[in-house]
């Protein structure tokens, strides 16, 4: 909620009542967001990052794939600035082509966490009584299990291929975001507005999806940007295993993966893709933290 | 007259969670217990009582937003208690409410616009007669077409109470549960907006249950007055003779503690010891025994019933109700 002073409409005048701009407490709190140094720190890296991906093509300097013996295991220099790996590609046009990928699994993983999580949580909180044991016990089996192992599991089950992987590392994200939407939902639905929203005839859908989910946002979009750097994570791990991205995909986990071998001698070659995780996921915290901030200033104190 | 409303011998009773897992009887928070109440139309029900003697869970029940326990229900001699779904929605109409809290009780992401022109929406209300109606609305209850596009935050805790009429009234109600509408407000604009209900109630002939706890503010406005104590009704009255003429010592003890605004006037203070107990163990026989002044034996083993004290109709839950007057003449 908002500290600023409350307009006063019967002293200003109707015109000027009218050109005043009504904030929404969306727009408030996006001026939260852009007061805090971290969150634009975060959003510097994202926004890196995003125009990297679109702009890979003309940033890179080499092509990702082509493999050229000779040139193997180079030290970083004018030619390749990252150095190239044990097949001779130039890391960093890889690093580069990496990002598109990345950016794929984080946002299509952490899609699939967020709609089935929301829809679960939701349902659970809402509807309480059986509805939420079933769910959350369900929550709860998938929770005790190490959420790599899991990952790994289910990508056995599907096949290794960076598809699966993205399908695992979404289902494995599930549970945490229906934890938050049910308890979210859980103190929204006894407010007094639901209640009014009930008092005026409102049905179970209108209710959940007008009243009751619209206010339960901030902790959802607070998920999401830090469920894409847990999704970078535990995708990179995957690939590192060979359960993911497949040769000679550039996936970052996988190059980490397959520079390992050389880690004395060409460190380099895992150290550069490291380094990329490392920024992209630095990344998305900070901004998620910093939302988290923005969205609801009570927890910040 | 007929009844508008009428309560009989509800009870809502909420499962509390047990200590003992295993244990077949759940132990049960009795907020309601019993009460009987009849509203006619036009008229302004007053309920008071202190916190958590089960008004507002009483006015929630009347409206249905939770289900009783025990009891019936009727609105326009209709028995209302076991309406579900599709039958309770077009009931919704009819009954509205207006909330204590009006920094709670307005979705804070939506416009005035869009909260008002909701309850209509549902009952598929067109469009242009909607956004007429919404300006009609903000003009009836003393706010101005151009507060429409602004969210609840940016308006004071009156303006917002007064939001919240225009959506209770959006409907076109007959009855209307307020429940505590001024408490949480500044005590210049709790007159503001009792006046705009007083005037309201003439313009739209509602029937009002307002729910209190300031009895001052009760006796300005209500016909009639029931006193609630631990989810029983120990007292109800026409609110006159109620407010001069107190029969229960519950009653007594609450009016006794109005402020005097004449200082001649002797006034006799009744203080209440203790706190209002627990509702999920009541005490045994009347339930103000633990705090009554009067209390005897028979007060700890039988609960007294409801029985009229006055010729006015006045009714009140004590055994020696007659006494207690008398008594008090004596001193």
């Amino acid at each position: 909620m908002s500290l600023q002073p409350i307009p006063n409409p019967e002293i200003k005048s109707k015109e000027i009542a009218e050109q005043q701009k009504s904030k929404s407490l969306g727009i408030e709190a996006l001026l939260r967001l852009l007061k805090s140094k971290t969150s634009i720190i975060g959003l510097i890296i994202i926004t890196i990052l995003i125009v990297t991906a679109i702009l890979a093509p003309f940033i890179a300097t080499h092509d990702p794939t082509t493999q050229s013996i000779p040139d193997r295991y180079q030290a970083p220099s004018g030619e390749h600035w990252l150095g190239t790996d044990e097949l001779g590609r130039d890391i960093f046009s890889r690093i580069v082509y990496g990002t598109q990928i990345s950016i794929r699994i984080g946002l299509i993983a952490v899609g699939i966490s967020m709609i089935v999580g929301v829809i679960l949580g939701a349902v659970a909180g809402y509807f309480g009584r059986w509805v939420d044991q079933i769910i959350m016990r369900v929550i709860d089996i998938m929770m005790a299990f190490p959420s790599i192992l899991l990952a790994i599991a289910l990508v056995a089950v599907l096949g290794p291929s960076l598809t699966n992987a993205m399908i695992a590392v979404g289902i494995v994200g599930v549970p945490q975001f229906a934890r938050i939407v049910r308890s979210a939902v859980l103190s929204v639905k006894e407010t007094e507005y639901v209640e009014a929203a009930r008092a005026i005839g409102g049905k179970h859908g209108r209710i959940l999806f007008r009243h009751v989910l619209p206010n339960s946002m901030a902790p959802i979009i607070v998920q999401t940007t830090l469920g894409i750097g847990t999704a970078i994570l535990d995708a990179a791990g995957l690939s590192f295993l060979g359960l993911g991205a497949q040769p000679p995909t550039p996936e970052w986990g996988a190059m980490l993966s397959d520079g390992r071998a050389a880690l004395q001698n060409a460190p380099w070659v895992v150290a550069f893709p490291g380094l990329a995780i490392f920024l992209f996921v630095l990344g998305f915290n900070l901004f998620g933290d910093g939302l988290r901030d923005a969205l609801d200033p009570k927890l910040k104190e | 007259m007929s009844a508008l409303l009428e309560l009989k011998n509800v009870k809502k009773h909420f499962p509390l969670k047990s200590e003992k897992i295993l244990s077949r009887d759940k132990p049960m928070l009795k907020a309601v217990d019993g009460i009987s109440l009849s509203v006619k139309s036009g008229e302004t029900l007053g309920l008071v009582g202190e916190s958590g003697c089960g008004k507002s869970t009483a006015g929630r029940v009347a409206l249905k937003l939770l289900e009783p326990t025990e009891g019936e229900i009727w609105f326009k001699g209709e028995d209302i208690t076991n309406y579900k779904g599709e039958q309770l929605r077009k009931l919704r109409k009819e009954m509205q409410i207006i909330f204590q809290d009006p920094y709670a009780s307005l979705n804070p992401r939506k416009t005035i616009e869009q909260t008002l022109a909701e309850p209509m929406k549902i009952f598929g209300m067109p469009k242009v007669e909607r956004i007429k109606r919404i300006d009609y609305l903000l003009d009836v209850v003393g706010l101005s077409s151009y507060h429409k596009r602004r969210y609840p935050h940016e308006f004071s805790g009156g303006q917002r109470q007064r939001i919240g009429i225009a959506r209770a009234l959006s409907l076109e109600p007959e009855l209307v549960i307020c429940d505590e509408p001024v408490s949480a407000l500044d005590v210049s604009i709790q007159a503001q907006v009792i006046n705009l209900m007083e005037e309201l109630q003439d313009e739209f002939n509602l029937t009002y249950i307002f729910i209190a706890h300031d009895l001052s503010v009760v006796h300005h406005i209500s016909d009639r007055v029931a006193v609630m104590y631990l989810g029983k009704i120990v007292e109800v009255g026409e609110s006159n003779e109620l407010y001069t003429n107190p029969q229960h010592p519950y009653t007594q003890a609450l009016l006794s503690a109005i402020p005097e605004t004449n200082i001649h006037k002797e006034k006799e203070r009744v203080i209440l010891k203790g706190d209002l107990p627990s509702p999920a163990n009541p005490p045994a026989g009347c339930k103000f025994h633990t705090r009554c002044p009067f209390a005897e034996e028979i007060c700890r083993l039988q609960e007294p019933g409801l029985k009229t004290v006055s010729e006015g109709g006045q009714m009140a839950a004590c055994h020696f109700a007659k006494e207690v007057m008398m008594e008090k003449v004596l001193t």
